[in-house]
């Protein structure tokens, strides 16, 4: 390896001074954002542990051994985000004879983590910059092409910008596109409201010929893309930032209009999506030691939806829907519909994002701002077992 | 990226073809009760070149895989298509008599599910460049001699998408795709330019890595073969650009250069008229 150039003086400076910034804006913020603060770190910790960094592949990092543990680079962060699974997978795909896949991104490969499997398989990988609307269609152009595309991309500008292209080019063709939403919700936390993505689940749900399905962890997102990435119709995959909670420890067959039940109680039922099945099993611990026995559901297939599963946990009582999407046409909505349809007569407790416009910050405060974590899904069967 | 070879067709068999498309754009929209005459009308000598003499189709196996692709930006004009995939046997002619009625597979916009010989659905202008990138980018994996062609309109140019597409077929030096502006300086508030100004757009696509063949009149038959024969057929490591200038309505002498019939309806004594002076008419 070429020995890495001293790094300028002028960069550490900058770095230090920026940091110095940094804080003086913290320390002015901070009172105003002191009631959503959840777990401040801890003076001094790293931003990842030493043993984390060493799984890493750290070859195009520009983070040495010189810089403050606490530093940085997109490299380093990207090793955080473990659940982001499309990639590896994409790539034990081809490997195993899958010759068929094409990968397509919009200057999000690295974030998305499908960078390497472009670069094992440069031929079939197509970065097609910030132009996700073109994207969209070539996949579709791909695809009648007897090729099998995955598109690997933020949510907000694969679902939201690109509803259009999703509806007319992919969904009323029919074609076998795959499209792998990541960061959806509120996982982009502080980057901005612009960047959350809540309205996805009401927008696509509505949309003929389209599956939408959405795994909670990397193992549930490898599951997602073995099962289905011959299925000769299209599928829209709403995945998270990749630091979700690990929920499975081995792949299951992710089955459309499928369900995996993860608790058995008596008392009422969670059926969750994404980062809330997490939040659903916390809330089955804390619930437990009050005496609250609850079913704790992961939904996974949003459209076709499970609907035996609806019927069985209106058979035990109050239902609570849990999902990190406007709870106006989103999941909780599906199920309610359900509800209403078969005259099932339960209660639903809907858990979500208000229908407004989200508040910025740390995912990690937004979650507990808006109960979206395991004490939230508690709270909410408390309130619903109260009716 | 292989050119294809070219059939050896008389001058006026094409001639005639495009008759057929202005005549069955005629009939059609009798039918329906409206219809977008300006625009099928201006693209009848490029799809009656492209079909009857350029493209590799098989209309006995549709969906042949080495197959050229044409696809429509400008889907609107698809009642001038219908009527050359029915002639040529993608499709018995009768369904023609069908066209707009409720539950036909023919209406004022293409879909690849329902027509045999239709390569892409459309109706949302400017898609459809980017879905010929993707044929295109396919082909070429796929190692297939098939071309990728998408026709558009001069409207079009003023999607967004348009130009994203533009930068994908340079960026991947896309020999074996060919888009096609039909310029007939009609849209539904009046002439494009006027509108939203896409002009200059030779300098444009030139910028953007393209080919850029201008022909100047779409309607000499001369001429436009040997402006698509060139984008089709001498690939040059970049995608083609065919810039058409063309004329709204041509054909019928009270639609021509105007874009009033964008989108009309022709009343018992005025389709007598067109038909006459579309039998009459000598062009290209």
């Amino acid at each position: 390896m070429a020995p890495r150039l001293p790094r300028a003086e002028g960069h550490r400076t900058r770095l230090c001074r920026d940091r110095r910034r940094r804080d003086r804006v913290r320390s002015e913020t901070m009172s105003q954002s002191e009631k959503y603060r959840a777990n401040p770190p801890a003076p001094g910790m790293a931003y990842m542990s030493a043993e984390l960094k060493k799984t890493i592949d750290l070859a195009e990092s520009t983070v040495t051994d010189d810089f403050d543990e606490r530093s940085w680079d997109m490299v380093v962060s990207l090793g955080l985000s473990r659940q982001l699974t499309t990639g590896r997978t994409l790539i034990e795909l081809a490997e195993a004879g899958h010759d068929d896949i094409v990968v397509c991104t919009a200057d999000l490969g690295r974030p998305t983590q499908v960078i390497g499997f472009g670069q094992k398989y440069p031929d079939r990988y197509f970065n097609f910059g910030i132009a996700e609307r073109n994207m969209i269609g070539a996949a579709a152009g791909l695809a009648t092409m007897g090729l099998t595309p995955v598109i690997s991309n933020y949510s907000f500008f694969l679902a939201l910008m690109g509803v259009e292209n999703i509806r007319n080019d992919i969904c009323y063709t029919n074609l076998p596109v795959k499209m792998v939403g990541t960061h959806s919700g509120i996982a982009m936390g502080f980057y901005g409201t612009s960047h959350h993505c809540c309205e996805d689940i009401g927008a696509l749900r509505a949309i003929p010929n389209l599956t939408l399905m959405a795994p909670c962890d990397g193992t549930a997102l490898s599951s997602a893309l073995r099962t289905n990435v011959k299925h000769p119709a299209p599928i829209y995959f709403r995945a998270g930032r990749g630091r979700e909670a690990v929920v499975y420890d081995k792949e299951f067959d992710f089955r459309i209009g499928g369900s995996n039940t993860l608790r058995e109680g008596r008392h009422a039922t969670v059926l969750a999506i994404g980062n809330l099945v997490k939040a659903g099993l916390d809330a089955h611990d804390i619930l437990k030691s009050e005496g609250i026995e609850i079913t704790v559901v992961d939904m996974y297939s949003i459209r076709p939806l499970d609907v035996a599963a609806v019927r069985d946990a209106a058979k035990r009582g109050p239902i609570v829907s849990a999902e990190e999407a406007n709870i106006t046409g989103g999941f909780g909505a599906a199920i309610a519909e359900v509800i209403a349809e078969e005259g099932l007569g339960t209660r639903l407790t809907k858990v979500g994002m208000p229908d407004a416009y989200s508040v910025l910050g740390p995912p990690t405060h937004l979650y507990r701002h808006y109960g979206l974590d395991g004490e939230g899904v508690a709270a909410a069967v408390r309130r619903a077992l109260k009716g | 990226m292989p050119s294809r070879a070219v059939r050896n067709v008389d001058r006026s068999l094409i001639r005639e073809k495009a008759k057929l498309i202005r005549r069955e754009t005629v009939r059609l929209t009798d039918i329906c009760g409206s219809g977008h005459y300006g625009s099928s009308f201006s693209m009848a000598e490029i799809v009656a070149l492209l079909y009857y003499q350029l493209l590799h189709v098989k209309a006995d196996e549709p969906r042949w895989a080495d197959r050229d692709r044409f696809t429509m930006g400008k889907g609107h004009a698809a009642i001038g298509l219908f009527p050359v995939l029915a002639d040529l046997g993608f499709f018995p002619a009768d369904w023609l008599d069908t066209y707009s009625r409720m539950g036909s597979f023919l209406g004022d916009h293409p879909e690849m599910k329902k027509v045999p010989g239709i390569d892409f659905s459309s109706g949302s202008i400017g898609h459809n460049l980017s879905v010929s990138v993707g044929m295109a980018l396919g082909a070429r994996l796929k190692g297939s001699p098939a071309r990728a062609v998408c026709l558009m309109g001069d409207g079009e140019m003023n999607e967004g998408q348009i130009w994203e597409a533009a930068q994908a077929g340079a960026h991947y030096g896309l020999d074996n795709l060919v888009g096609i502006v039909d310029i007939n300086g009609a849209g539904s508030d009046g002439d494009p330019q006027q509108t939203l100004r896409s002009e200059p757009l030779k300098e444009k696509w030139e910028a953007f890595g393209w080919n850029t063949i201008v022909l100047r009149d779409g309607h000499d038959i001369d001429l436009t073969f040997d402006a698509l024969n060139r984008a089709l057929n001498a690939p040059d490591g970049r995608p083609a650009c065919v810039l058409a200038y063309t004329v709204a309505g041509k054909g019928v002498s009270f639609m021509e250069g105007t874009w009033q019939w964008h989108l009309g309806f022709l009343g018992p004594k005025d389709i007598e008229r067109a038909y006459a002076e579309i039998d009459a008419g000598e062009i290209g």
